[in-house]
């Protein structure tokens, strides 16, 4: 009777325990809820904001059109060399092999030196310079650029690749100068090797710090291994684009002296990187994805190296109106010069640029201005038309690395982890098992936020996120203020959240939930009505000169990463400098083309009293930083340091 | 809270996990989703509300596994959900209350756990944590220097930390 007591007390016991135990459990799980939300939020801020930033390229490519268009035939005058530049931007000369050898490079030097043909131990001792921050010098950057082309000439569009059962075969997606996810990846799944075979699906560049490593890496890879590791292109292995998201910056900070050369030579190099490949005839790998006419037929044969640029579409002077992403190309002149067809240009764009969506049919890639939505049909169209089983692609930011869709016949597969910010997101990779059915790994690298709370890695993003949000409120707030004027005709100085929403939503161009996000954005609401002249909450202020009229400053604010590409194309010898006569033809045609009201006679005074006219030239890199964003927190410590 | 209100706090947690802005999310975010608005069902719970009320209508397959696929529309969602919370179901879980859980799990009532206690409670019994659950939890509540769990401070912090 006793032990029947003594049983039945610890039933209660333990009943009571687990009870206790679920209660801890569901509440957990409910805060960690509430949490991810925050984390889903900030990530669609970041998402669409890059979206909206890579259709502002449309603008500029037909901006491109337009100079070439207008300026060729007409103009005599320093407008002509202007456009010479811009045609020729293709044909710029490499340096001949015998200069790169006789580039000297110091004793004081103690990175590695390498030896062609590359071995495994220079790989490895590549590895080990970049873990311990060294950068290569650019004499064997140059080297290694220079074989990697012999090598990547010999490959075809789509490289063919055969599974087998020794060997294991990896597939990995974005890296974006991601160094310590690729050397996290390595260091889960080994080292690229002939038992260990690796294919990377495209944008190793831009956005990261270390491209250049990453490239470096992938690339010396590739000499060792020809036959075992394959390199897609992505839509960021193009040097235009690296002008706007990071990589041409970070070569010019690595290497000043021979910075221009390397990234001429990486011109090249992009263009002669295969755009897929296809495993056992049954599996394609390329970087985007598909459109409804994707035709392998004609991606086989085209010459790929003729793509030089997305933002650089091909221009016929036939009578058909060109269409580029949904706007008309105008019409010119200039004969054909080595460029693809419109047809050709279609399909690689559509492979470079396409994300899957579950609307059938294929539509208009809105978001990005290039590319397509596919539906799900129009996969399995495709995949049947060529008697494929399943499409691996990537380009797409994905939560947890990866994402089956299309009834598991499309995969993304995302391999930079924190991609938008610490915490973000996890990276993966796939390999193929038997009978190629994928299995997926992933991972987060977390050396900053290592140590960090659940809630103080979500208060990251979300601040990170606000914090671009707030440079592109501040990059149109004229337009803003304009917007909420015509909701408020009395001038009360309030307009209705609802009406704020709207207003914001149509300047912005960006759909996110604006009704739930202003509180967090907006400094004073009463009763449902929006204080919209106490302005915005932290937002971010722009350290220009005194003399900078608003109109100038939004401008230049929103219009940096275009104007900065602008630039970087006229300088030819990338010397930093353009003459003031080039400066001034550029910003009309500029301001003419965008529609900005800004007397010009404004801005050259302003470049002359930032005494950035030297001896007729302008120094362009700072007059631009000159009108750089700074944000709150990052205003309190540049305090501290004066 | 007005029924305009809670609808639109529904459909504003709905959207962020709305990708391609279609009014429909993948089954698997219902339970962030349903959480984020304030409730507490346990994975139980969870697991029937989705597979009586929201999967009947939705075109979807059941697998063989029990993870159940598919998507949620919008208009199956909003009013199963605005029901919820009209009723009150899965409040969330009063302080006082969750502190007399950790009491009872605190079986020599010394006013902490130690790490290995939680770890065992949390991830072998009632509906038990991944091992990624475990160690978020700990990377907050664990104090490094003794390795206990002193759950009171754990919890006001988490108090504050919501509000």
């Amino acid at each position: 009777m006793g032990c029947n007591s003594s049983i039945q007390y610890e039933d209660r016991k333990s009943e009571k325990a687990i009870k206790a135990a679920v209660l801890i459990q569901n509440w957990y799980r409910g805060y960690k809820s509430r949490l991810e939300l925050r984390r889903r939020q900030a990530m669609n801020i970041f998402e669409s904001i890059e979206y909206a930033d890579e259709q502002d390229q449309l603008q500029l490519a037909n901006f491109f059109s337009f100079m070439l268009e207008n300026y060729t035939t007409n103009n005599k005058d320093s407008s002509e060399s202007l456009s010479q530049l811009f045609v020729n931007t293709t044909k710029r000369k490499l340096e001949p092999e015998t200069f790169i050898r006789n580039i000297n490079v110091p004793d004081t030097y103690y990175g590695p030196r390498l030896k062609f043909p590359l071995t495994f131990s220079d790989v490895i001792l590549l590895i080990d310079a970049f873990k311990e921050n060294q950068i290569l010098h650019a004499r064997y950057v140059l080297q290694l650029l220079q074989e990697v082309k012999k090598v990547l000439q010999q490959l075809p569009n789509i490289v063919p690749v055969t599974s087998t059962l020794s060997k294991d075969l990896t597939i990995c997606g974005d890296i974006h100068g991601k160094l310590d996810d690729l050397f996290l990846i390595f260091y889960k799944n080994g080292l690229p090797s002939g038992n260990n075979r690796y294919i990377f699906n495209g944008d190793f560049v831009d956005r990261g710090q270390n491209s250049m490593e990453v490239l470096m890496v992938l690339f010396s890879f590739l000499l060792v291994y020809p036959s075992d590791v394959y390199l897609n292109r992505g839509n960021h292995e193009d040097y235009l684009m690296n002008m706007r998201y990071g990589f041409t910056k970070e070569i010019m900070q690595k290497y000043k002296e021979h910075g221009g050369k390397i990234l001429r030579f990486l011109e090249e190099v992009y263009t002669w990187l295969p755009i897929g490949t296809i495993i056992d005839e049954k599996i394609l790998v390329i970087h985007g994805g598909i459109a409804e006419n994707t035709d392998l037929n004609i991606l086989k044969q085209i010459k790929r190296n003729k793509m030089k640029s997305v933002l650089m579409p091909p221009i016929t002077h036939s009578g058909v109106n060109l269409k580029y992403g949904h706007h008309d190309l105008p019409l010119s002149s200039i004969s054909a010069i080595d460029q693809l067809s419109k047809i050709e240009w279609e399909q690689m764009v559509n492979i470079l640029w396409s994300d899957p969506r579950s609307k059938k049919g294929c539509h208009l890639n809105t978001s990005r201005g290039g590319g397509c939505y596919f539906g799900p049909d129009v996969t399995t169209n495709v995949l049947d038309k060529f008697a494929l089983k399943m499409i691996i692609r990537s380009h797409e930011c994905k939560p947890e690395g990866y994402d089956i869709c299309h009834d598991g016949k499309i995969i993304t597969v995302f391999s930079a982890s924190n991609y938008y910010e610490e915490g973000s997101n996890r990276g993966a990779y796939i390999k193929l098992g038997q009978d190629n059915v994928p299995r997926f790994f992933q991972y987060q690298s977390n050396h900053i936020t290592q140590g960090k709370t659940l809630h103080e890695r979500v208060d990251i993003v979300e601040s990170a996120a606000f914090k671009i949000l707030g440079e592109r409120m501040i990059s149109r707030q004229s337009s803003l203020i304009k917007a909420f004027h015509k909701y408020d005709p009395n001038n009360t100085g309030k307009i209705s959240v609802r009406d704020w929403a709207k207003a914001t939503e149509e300047v912005l161009e960006l759909s996110l939930p604006w009704l739930s996000l202003c509180p967090r954005v907006v400094k004073m609401i009463e009763n449902g009505y929006v204080l919209y002249e106490m302005g915005f909450k932290d937002m971010p202020v722009v350290k220009a000169p005194q003399e900078a009229k608003s109109a100038t400053i939004e401008t230049l604010v929103r219009y940096r990463s275009d104007l900065k590409i602008i630039f970087n194309i006229i300088d030819r010898d990338q010397s930093g400098l353009i003459s003031m006569d080039e400066f001034r033809a550029m910003w009309k045609l500029f301001s003419s083309h965008y529609n900005i009201d800004i007397e010009d006679a404004h801005v050259d005074q302003l470049a002359n009293s930032m005494d950035l006219n030297k001896d007729g030239s302008i120094d362009f890199n700072e007059f631009l930083t000159a009108f750089d964003v700074v944000h709150r927190l990052d205003r309190n410590s540049v305090k501290s340091q004066n | 809270m007005r029924l305009q209100e809670i609808q639109k706090k529904i459909k504003d947690a709905f959207e962020v996990f709305d990708h391609e802005s279609n009014d429909t999310v993948d089954v698997r975010e219902i339970g962030t989703i349903i959480r984020s608005l304030g409730c507490c069902p346990s994975e139980g719970e969870l697991h029937d509300l989705i597979a009586e009320d929201l999967l009947s209508q939705v075109s979807s397959r059941m697998v063989e596994e029990e993870e159940p696929t598919g998507y949620i529309r919008l208009e199956k969602f909003l009013p199963m959900m605005v029901k919820v919370l009209l009723e009150r179901r899965y409040r969330p879980i009063p302080e006082d209350l969750l502190l007399q859980a950790f009491e009872v799990l605190d079986s020599a009532k010394e006013g902490f756990l130690t790490k290995e206690e939680l770890v065992k409670y949390m991830t072998e019994e009632g509906e038990p944590f991944t091992q990624e659950e475990m160690e978020e939890m700990l990377s907050a509540a664990l104090d490094p220097e003794t390795n206990t769990i002193q759950y009171r401070d754990y919890l006001a912090m988490m108090v504050i930390d919501e509000n």
